[in-house]
């Protein structure tokens, strides 16, 4: 096979703004072999994303402009077609026929108001002459194909009714339905939890075998392009800048920006051996293990679903079950675990933002439940919040001094005149301008605007951050940054975090304990050499084997996850067993 | 959903039943209906006045007089006009349909040209049909319904002749009635349509749809009209409340014997059965259409269907 499937060259992709044209895709050239695997990687803003539209010419709906270049494609009859300039009619017949799409979010890709068979039958019915029953017949073997649980009674379901996986199983059999030429999955497994990434990535893999179909694998993620891909094309600011086989690229990157790429992305296992966490060269020694600055003793978070004629509480979501742990001041206790396990129930009610529903939270080994209202109002200015999505957790109308500003005026701690200075001080110490303090949040990018939020949590002089997925929404490179800004704060003002985050590499990066949840309950607790380097439960290390590792030509254990984590949602009366636990070594801690 | 659906109907049903305590309070707020009934009868003294009354029943206690009213409209017997001693239940039996197919029409005509309309201007977002679109609707939003009417009359009853300028002898006495009517309805339906049309286009599901190979067609009607019907259906339902009250002052411009010609009358002769049996059937048609909305929630949206 010589001739290239899919061949771009010179792809420019314009979007026009009120300051003029802005470039996207700037002079892009890309190939593609039949059966090959391209992943594309780059950062936010890098027009990977716009590329991937821009090949089936899907931007024309989102008012971009192919300005200049080809999208040569040979379809199943031999005759190369250019897609940029090609008749709606031809593309019509090529989407999801010849070429096929997979999106990000697998939560929006469905259409909420028709069954999973009626969206996978429809591209069927267009592309192959066949009646709508035989298509729900092969609707039927597509989702027994992508391993779904139950295919047949699947296909009457609704999109609301399945999980993120099982949704994404969807849109990937509806993507294969008329066995296209070339995939392009955009991001396809960013949005999921990594034992179901790890299902989702074989399913993609297997498939890819049986059709011999060509991917091209959108991503930021450097472990998956390790796993997945043939060859890799780096992207930074609309254009192209290296592209190499997967192995050479990983051993000798040619670009400074692709080596720095691969510098920031964490790895799993990258701290082995070492005690504490590490911020350059030096050890994170900031925890003082002699007694608690918080406690959990058995806290339990319940959620009432109430249902029938008098809205009676009929069944309970355990998001929280009898959770047990201490933060020291000084010391990062990280919460790992997937969608449904309970970490931000914990950080929230931890908070004050959810009342729990049984347990007791001390403070300095005080009973926060029995404080009076003065004394819970003091201690909020003590625990202090950052969120994941750094755009949705700043008010767009306010300026970011009085953003930062505002815990302090909230809690009246400064006379007025001194807000501006310490506004000015907060900016300068999260690696911000004082100058910065005037602006609004939309002249910030996402890195900044995390930054802002952290001063904003630190305005109070707190002596626990709550930080809730902080750096999950923000690409590689920023995130180590913004890791090491916490850590650096860490180092200055003594403070304890509760970092909770679903990605492993990150939590073995920043915590000196780790707690692992499972369906609301503590599965395994320790330090951070313990967990990482002798995981006990096999939870553990089920999620520790799932995580796409940036080394390409690794084996990869196929053995690992099936299933989903079970519902968390029992009837009243029907609690969950609570975990007894062994200790296996001082303060490893694992559930029997 | 039955317990849902109880729900809801006794929660209407508590709505009618206060506002018939309203109404009948509101309607003795009007006046003396003896006076009424005796202007222009030359000397009337106090002792005629307070005969009057007792005759129609006004000299008992508020209380009597509302449970009265309670009762005749849950037996069906709503009693007789002031004027003329006309069996309630007669008026209301010819007029109530005329004005549901009136509303009704107007109403039809209206999605009929908005959904269109609104999805055209979503479309081309920015371009000069959508511009077009939306200084027509702001025209359309500007007119006060009865001089809209008159203008109508004007122009195809009198002066061109093309249709009957009022009254519901015709078949065609309906067209302008729920032109005018529907023009304005149409007016804001359009720029709702267009909203939750942007809204709907910049799903992710819609590129999905897109990147299928689906036509434009398909993409905009199949797979993005149905996810508008909540929020349409919605306002439609809100928007049926303002209906009816715009069908009573269009019903007198056109002079369509409506409950809104029936209710505008009893009105100005302190007629109290009559109004308040109007005001109170119409309230129970307004609950009902917004109940039925409930229930269209649960068909069109199976996310709420499964709760």
């Amino acid at each position: 096979m010589t001739a290239a499937l899919l061949s771009v060259r010179n792809l420019t992709v314009e979007f026009p703004t009120l300051e003029g044209p802005f470039t996207a895709v700037a002079g892009l050239d890309l190939e593609i072999e039949a059966g090959r695997t391209l992943a594309v990687v780059g950062e936010s803003g890098s027009g990977k994303s716009v590329t991937s539209l821009a090949i089936l010419r899907l931007t024309d709906y989102t008012g971009g402009r192919i300005t200049n270049g080809q999208v040569m494609f040979t379809p199943r009859d031999g005759v190369a077609i250019d897609l940029a300039r090609a008749s709606e009619a031809r593309l019509e017949a090529i989407r999801g026929n010849e070429i096929a799409m997979i999106f990000q979010e697998p939560m929006s890709s469905l259409n909420p108001v028709f069954t999973v068979g009626d969206q996978i039958a429809e591209a069927i019915v267009l592309h192959q002459d066949c009646s709508s029953a035989d298509a729900r017949k092969l609707a039927q073997a597509l989702l027994e194909k992508v391993r779904m649980p139950d295919a047949r009674t699947m296909l009457d379901r609704y999109p609301h009714q399945l999980s993120g996986g099982m949704r994404q199983r969807v849109v990937i059999a509806m993507a294969l339905s008329c066995q296209p030429k070339l995939l392009i999955a955009d991001e396809p497994t960013t949005a999921l939890d990594v034992t179901i990434q790890a299902q989702i990535l074989n399913t993609i893999r297997d498939l890819q075998q049986e059709f011999g179909t060509a991917v091209i694998f959108i991503t930021h993620d450097m472990g998956v392009v390790a796993e997945m891909a043939d060859d890799v094309a780096v992207m930074w600011r609309g254009r192209k800048i290296e592209q190499a086989p997967v192995r050479e690229l990983f051993a000798q990157p040619a670009h400074e920006y692709t080596r720095a790429l691969l510098a920031a992305v964490p790895r799993l296992g990258s701290m082995s051996g070492t005690k504490l966490p590490r911020r350059g060269s030096v050890a994170q020694d900031t925890a003082d293990m002699t007694a608690p600055l918080i406690a959990a003793e058995s806290l339990t978070t319940t959620f009432p679903i109430r249902q029938g004629l008098l809205r009676r509480v009929t069944r309970l979501v355990h998001a929280a079950e009898r959770v047990s742990f201490d933060i020291f001041p000084g010391e990062t206790l990280s919460l790992v675990g997937e969608s449904g396990s309970g970490k931000t129930t914990i950080g929230r009610t931890l908070q004050q933002l959810i009342a729990p529903s049984s347990g007791i939270i001390r403070f300095k080994g005080q009973d926060v439940t029995r404080m009076d209202h003065n004394a819970r109002r003091r201690l909020k200015r003590e625990v202090s919040y950052v969120f994941q999505d750094p755009y949705g957790s700043l008010d767009p109308r306010k300026t970011v001094g009085f953003s930062v500003a505002e815990p302090i005026l909230t809690h009246n701690l400064l006379p007025c005149r001194n807000i501006s200075q310490r506004v000015a001080e907060l900016l300068e110490q999260v690696g911000l301008l004082p100058e910065h303090a005037r602006r609004y949040p939309h002249s910030f990018s996402g890195g900044q605007r995390q930054r802002i939020c952290i001063a904003r949590a630190l305005a109070c002089d707190p002596k626990l951050v709550i930080a809730d997925e902080a750096v999950s929404a923000l690409d590689v490179s920023v995130q180590a940054q913004i890791i090491d800004l916490l850590m650096q704060l860490q180092a200055q003002r003594g403070l304890a975090y509760l970092f909770i985050s679903h990605d492993m590499a990150v939590v073995e990066r920043i915590s000196h304990r780790v707690a692992v949840l499972y369906l609301g309950q503590i599965v395994e607790i320790g330090t951070r050499a313990q967990v990482f380097e002798d995981p006990r439960h096999a939870y553990t290390r089920k999620l520790l084997a799932a995580v796409p590792v940036a080394e390409p030509g690794r084996p990869i254990d196929r053995r690992l996850v099936a299933g989903e984590i079970p519902s968390p949602i029992r009837r009243v009366g029907d609690p969950p067993v609570a975990n007894n636990f062994d200790e296996v070594a001082p303060g490893h801690l694992v559930a029997r | 959903m039955l317990g849902f659906l109880i729900r809801r109907v006794l929660q209407a049903a508590f709505v009618v039943l206060v506002v018939t305590l309203l109404v009948a309070w509101a309607v003795r707020l009007s006046g003396d209906p003896a006076v009424m009934l005796t202007q222009g009868a030359g000397s009337v003294t106090a002792k005629d006045l307070a005969n009057i009354r007792t005759g129609l029943g006004l000299d008992r206690p508020f209380s009597a007089q509302y449970l009265g009213f309670l009762g005749g409209m849950l037996t069906g017997d709503m009693g007789r006009s002031f004027i003329g001693g006309t069996s309630v239940g007669l008026l209301i039996r010819h007029a109530l349909p005329l004005t549901i197919l009136l509303a009704v029409v107007s109403l039809a005509l209206s999605i009929a040209a908005s959904i269109p309309l609104g999805i055209h201007a979503a479309v081309k977002r920015g371009g000069t049909a959508d511009q077009v679109i939306r200084i027509l609707s702001l025209v359309g939003l500007s007119f006060p319904n009865f001089w809209l009417g008159l203008m109508l009359v004007l122009i195809f009853g009198i002066n061109l002749g093309w249709l009957p300028p009022s009254g519901a002898g015709e078949v065609s006495g309906i067209v302008m009635p729920a032109a005018t009517l529907a023009i304005i309805l149409t007016a804001t339906n359009v720029r709702l349509v267009r909203s939750t049309m942007l809204d709907t286009l910049s799903q992710q599901y819609i590129m999905v749809a897109r990147s299928k190979g689906l036509k434009q067609r398909v993409v905009l009607y199949r797979h993005a009209l149905r996810n508008c019907a909540i929020p349409l259906v919605t306002y439609i339902g809100l928007q049926f409340g303002g209906l009816i009250g715009g069908v009573v002052v269009v019903e007198r411009v056109f002079n369509w014997p409506g409950m809104g010609s029936l209710a505008f009358d009893a009105v100005s002769s302190r007629d109290y059965p009559v109004l308040q049996a109007v005001v109170t059937v119409l309230a129970a048609l307004i609950v009902t259409v917004n109940l039925a909305v409930d229930v269209a929630y649960g068909l069109l949206d199976p996310r709420i269907r499964s709760e």
